[in-house]
């Protein structure tokens, strides 16, 4: 699902942040990616979004190597990867409804088709009730889930999720890592980028430490 | 090419929502082996998505009704000047045409010639091709006009003869644009044998059609001028609007829009700020209109004339609205064109 051959990424200060790297997550595994800050976690999934591009080397998501996505082609090619944010980065004047219509709408999806998936995705991570609202009235974990249903809603191949449990507290941390195995046993490959080991280290799943932008440990 | 959500795994937990997947996918198949049906619907949703869009830009601006009215009103305006000024035009133009029609030349014939060499010489002018038609007026059908018009009547009766001469009234082609043609023709008249005199009447209108000329000019020079203002105005504040929505920019183009999906709400919002500034226009100028039209009344029958104050007709004020909602667009394109493109997700 996505390969990473010997990619470089230097940015125009001269500074590396990720030297050679190479890895590979299979179609429906789930890998956690860790490391300290600066360790080129960010830049990783930057990659994998076309919001950077690599200097050197090879990154290839689905089968598509992203060097011969041109700039145009960039917005479908991301509609096929679910996003989810630190900060959850919601419109705070739109509906808790809206919110997770929103990559339905970019798509061009029909309004019953939006109602349903919408519904659905809510009815995933625990927010039926709740579509109405606006996002300010919801708590933190709330607020994080409803990211996590704007990330699902097109049923994306493949779910990033950067620091997704950064600003919340262990319990409720734990319980969006179970919502995330919960997508990622119904198929969905999942790579979330954390720095909270304690966490990730009773979960079992792949983890991929990055260090000076090279891969220090691949393992469970 | 997503691959789906809740494949075939069996989890009790996700199996009500995987069959209604399933018939949902198979919804969609079905859907997909008609072709045309499915460019149907996502060219049905396009639209919706327009409609949509370009309600939600209404709102935005009404949700903030002071700062829009305030540059609604600017462009107003702004679109007020030059409209304004182009409806005196029109008004002066047409009060003109009916002096227009008076813009004759009168030759006095001389003295001793009489009715039959007289006629004769109106016929001869008739001939000229800048001329469109003539009068001849014999000394006595000149004294009983005058008779009638003056009021010196009476007073006429004691004279022992005739004082009047012949007249030959010639009305030029109307072309009235061209001056030099009437000069041309004045000069002519004046020139031939049996005319004591050739006099133009009311040079002035032609002057008022150059004055005119130079106001038409005024106004669309004016016009393009506030024209640009209305742009620069609505790209201003079309840039404060992407800037206010920096964030959320970011995050749609990062779930996947494209630079049209991004550019569409402030393209409405820049034709809703044209429109509206178009439509404040048009009220401005009918309540400039209705107030100077008392005192055009009043002045017109001082003069004992029939004239009332024409607004703006139906197809000007449409080409007010939609030429107003285009400079909106077109502000918005350039500051849409020069702001959206630096904001990528970082």
């Amino acid at each position: 699902m996505i390969n990473f051959e010997k990619v470089t990424k230097r940015y125009e200060d001269g500074y590396e942040a990720l030297s050679e790297l190479s890895f590979h997550v299979a179609q429906g595994e789930m890998a956690f990616l860790t490391g300290h800050s600066g360790a080129g976690k960010s830049t990783l999934l930057k990659l994998v979004m076309l919001m950077e591009r690599s200097t050197r080397g090879k990154v290839v998501v689905s089968g598509r190597d992203l060097s011969e996505t041109t700039r145009r082609k960039i917005p479908y090619y991301r509609r096929n990867i679910g996003l989810v944010f630190q900060d959850h980065q919601l419109l705070f004047d739109r509906s808790v409804f809206d919110n997770v219509a929103l990559p339905l709408v970019i798509s061009g999806a029909q309004p019953k088709e939006i109602g349903r998936r919408v519904r659905a995705a809510l009815d995933k991570v625990g927010l039926l009730s709740k579509e109405k609202l606006l996002p300010l009235a919801l708590s933190g974990g709330e607020q994080q889930r409803v990211g996590i249903a704007r990330a699902v809603v097109n049923k994306p191949a493949l779910l990033l999720a950067d620091e997704p449990t950064g600003n919340l507290d262990p319990e409720l941390s734990a319980e969006i890592m179970r919502l995330f195995e919960q997508f990622n046993q119904v198929g969905v490959t999942v790579m979330i980028a954390t720095h909270d080991l304690s966490l990730i280290a009773r979960m079992r799943h792949r983890i991929l430490t990055l260090q000076q932008g090279r891969l220090l440990s691949d393992g469970a | 090419m997503g691959l789906n959500m809740w494949p075939k795994k069996e989890n009790r937990e996700h199996k009500k929502s995987y069959q209604k997947n399933q018939q949902e996918r198979r919804k969609i198949e079905k859907g997909a082996t008609h072709g045309v049906i499915a460019r149907n619907q996502r060219l049905n949703s396009y639209f919706m998505h327009h409609r949509q869009v370009a309600k939600e830009s209404l709102l935005r601006l009404l949700a903030t009704p002071f700062a829009s009215l305030m540059t609604w009103l600017v462009i107003a305006i702004a679109l007020t000047l030059p409209v304004g000024l182009y409806v005196f035009l029109q008004n002066a133009q047409q009060l003109s045409q009916e002096w227009d029609d008076a813009a004759q030349i009168s030759v006095y014939l001389e003295q001793n010639i009489n009715a039959q060499q007289g006629q004769k010489l109106a016929q001869h002018i008739e001939s000229w091709n800048v001329v469109q038609q003539v009068r001849y007026i014999s000394p006595d059908e000149a004294l009983e006009e005058f008779k009638q018009s003056s009021g010196f009547g009476d007073a006429l009766q004691y004279l022992n003869e005739n004082p009047l001469p012949a007249v030959v009234v010639v009305s030029p082609r109307t072309d009235s644009s061209n001056l030099r043609l009437t000069q041309v023709l004045l000069d002519r008249l004046q020139a031939l044998p049996d005319v004591e005199q050739a006099q133009l009447d009311l040079q002035w209108v032609d002057r008022l059609f150059r004055i005119m000329a130079l106001g038409q000019r005024m106004a669309l020079t004016l016009g393009l001028l506030l024209g640009v203002a209305v742009l620069l105005v609505v790209g201003n504040t079309v840039r404060l609007a992407i800037e206010s929505r920096r964030a959320e920019i970011v995050v749609v183009k990062l779930v996947g829009a494209t630079d049209a999906f991004v550019r569409r709400p402030f393209l409405y919002t820049g034709i809703w700020y044209g429109l509206g500034g178009g439509l404040l226009a048009w009220l401005l100028v009918n309540v400039v209109i209705y107030w100077l039209s008392g005192s055009v009344a009043e002045l017109v029958a001082a003069y004992d004339g029939d004239f009332g104050l024409s607004g703006l007709g139906f197809l000007t004020t449409l080409s007010l609205w939609t030429f107003s909602a285009l400079l909106g667009l077109l502000g918005a394109w350039l500051a849409v064109g020069r702001h959206l493109s630096k904001i990528e997700p970082q």
